[in-house]
């Protein structure tokens, strides 16, 4: 009973892409929308096929970008959380200021960091590291302030330092808000990546983008879309195994199993 | 008092004000080795307070705390205690919940492991090294927190109303569990309860506070043996114990 749900689970988001996929073709096929403007589905992967090689290499330079980017912009991100979490007076000089550039939407700042820091890496990497260090600062810092009280007080009790409190209660209590940063974080990344090579660059998948845009070849510009979607969703999977790697006590079951209850009840 | 006490574990005129609110005022208690002391009051006579006195959370506005004699007053790392929340980590499986305390004091995770894993059978715990502490029923987990606690402390434990949200049958089943394990073990302690039945049942002592400012009123000894206990709770000593408690706390 539980397999055939769990494949019907997955039957049903199958089907609706399925769905998704004819109607393209159909609006391609009868040209209700232009070719030139819609290529079909088939086009698409040729122009795919056609172009991988060089697809890769443009993908290699944007990966780069994305996992130095994200990589900077995490490890800032809880260091200053640990900082703001530490020393109380960091927490009430940082935290508006960390709001406030949220409000700049990354669009409007990527065209001033290309002309600061040139047309190579450092500009996307900058934006990258902007996008993803306030998920990540947000998130841990919750993780952080929401441990139990009672549980720290336990381990001081017990005569614990601040590093023991922090490494037994502060950490593994912001486990889970860290992976949900991370998760949105890497997905943002490869677009903010994308986002600065479009305003200028000499490789990457944004300026693949602005140079087919450039030719008309629209086939070529949803092949580079479809790869761009499928990096981040292999990283936000990439993301899952690791949270489930670091995080083994959230795949046992309970010994009464809510979830699976619920099933029953509703099939 | 001298400092050549002999009592494990004693509470020197403990008042603990926050603001210009007294909180408990003149607690003196005085608990020998293995012996099992409870504090009974309604909520609100302060019960917990001086439990963070004792355990060094809280530094008294006054009084004194003598471990063996020594002054630990203020002072964390000595006294551990055991809360109605199991307060075990989701996160650690119940080896590690359970050797936490001897990692904090500098051991390494094996040793901690190896002498938490000693007592896993005679806590009733065996086979849930490896699980994780959701994986265990309610009355379990106390279990693992009150090992927990007794590998912590020299010997002493503070347990505030530990059983208090296990149902009624469980909650019976670890009484005796408690009353078995105390024995075997001659853990001295300290023991927060609202329940008159559970204070009859498993003290030597027990020390009635009355609030607020929290003071203690009356001390009642026990006279039948804890390791005689069995079905006491149906004995007519056990009812005029209780009658007199109810008396006390009316007033």
């Amino acid at each position: 009973m539980n397999k055939t749900g769990r494949f019907s689970n997955k039957i049903y988001p199958f089907i609706s892409i399925l769905a998704i996929l004819a109607l393209w073709e159909a609006l391609s096929f009868f040209e209700i929308v232009p070719n030139f403007m819609l290529p079909s589905p088939q086009q698409t992967v040729q122009a795919f096929i056609g172009d991988f090689w060089l697809l890769m290499s443009h993908l290699k330079v944007t990966l780069l970008e994305t996992v130095i980017g994200t990589l900077m912009g995490v490890s800032i991100g809880f260091l200053s959380a640990v900082l703001m979490d530490r020393w109380d007076p960091a927490y009430k000089a940082m935290y508006p200021i960390i709001v406030l550039t949220q409000t700049i939407p990354a669009v409007a700042i990527a065209p001033l960091l290309v002309l600061w820091f040139g047309y190579k890496m450092m500009p996307k990497v900058v934006l990258i590291v902007l996008i993803t260090f306030f998920p990540i600062v947000v998130g841990v810092l919750d993780g952080f302030r929401s441990a139990d009280k009672d549980a720290i007080n336990l381990l001081r009790s017990m005569g614990a330092s601040r590093w023991q409190i922090f490494r037994h209660i502060k950490f593994p209590n912001a486990l889970p808000n860290f992976f949900s940063g991370l998760r949105i974080t890497v997905a943002y990344s490869v677009v903010g990546a994308v986002l600065a090579e479009w305003l200028g660059g000499f490789a990457g998948l944004g300026v693949y983008m602005t140079r087919v845009k450039k030719s008309f070849a629209y086939d070529k510009m949803f092949a580079v879309i479809f790869l761009i979607s499928i990096i981040s969703l292999i990283l936000i999977w990439l993301v899952s195994v690791l949270q489930k790697k670091c995080m083994p006590w959230e795949q046992v079951d309970e010994p009464v199993r809510k979830r699976d209850r619920n099933k029953v009840v509703k099939g | 008092m001298s400092t050549m006490s002999t009592h494990k574990l004693e509470t020197q005129n403990i008042t603990m004000k926050f603001g210009e609110e007294t909180i408990i005022r003149d607690i003196s208690i005085a608990v020998d080795r293995g012996e099992l002391v409870s504090l009974l009051g309604v909520s609100g006579s302060g019960k917990t307070t001086l439990f963070n006195c004792i355990s060094g959370i809280y530094q008294p506005s006054g009084g004194r705390v003598l471990l063996d004699g020594d002054d630990i007053t203020g002072t964390t790392g000595h006294i551990s205690y055991m809360l109605q929340k199991d307060l075990l980590l989701p996160y650690k499986t119940i080896e590690d919940n359970v050797g936490l305390p001897l990692l904090i004091r500098g051991m390494s995770k094996e040793e901690a492991r190896k002498q938490a894993s000693e007592h896993f059978e005679e806590f009733g715990l065996e086979g849930t090294q490896k699980k994780y502490p959701k994986q265990l029923s309610g009355g379990m987990r106390q279990r693992a927190a009150l090992l927990r606690t007794y590998l912590f402390s020299d010997n002493v434990a503070l347990l505030d109303e530990p059983f208090s949200a296990l149902d009624t049958i469980t909650k019976g089943k670890i009484h005796k569990w408690y009353l078995d394990v105390m024995e075997k073990i001659n853990l001295t302690t300290v023991f927060i309860t609202h329940d008159i039945n559970e204070a009859i049942l498993l003290s030597d002592r027990i020390y009635i506070m009355t609030g607020k400012p929290g003071e203690i009123r009356y001390e009642i000894r026990i006279d039948t043996p804890r390791s005689q206990r069995q079905g006491y709770d149906l004995t007519d000593e056990f009812m005029q114990y209780k009658r007199q408690i109810m008396g006390i706390l009316e007033e």
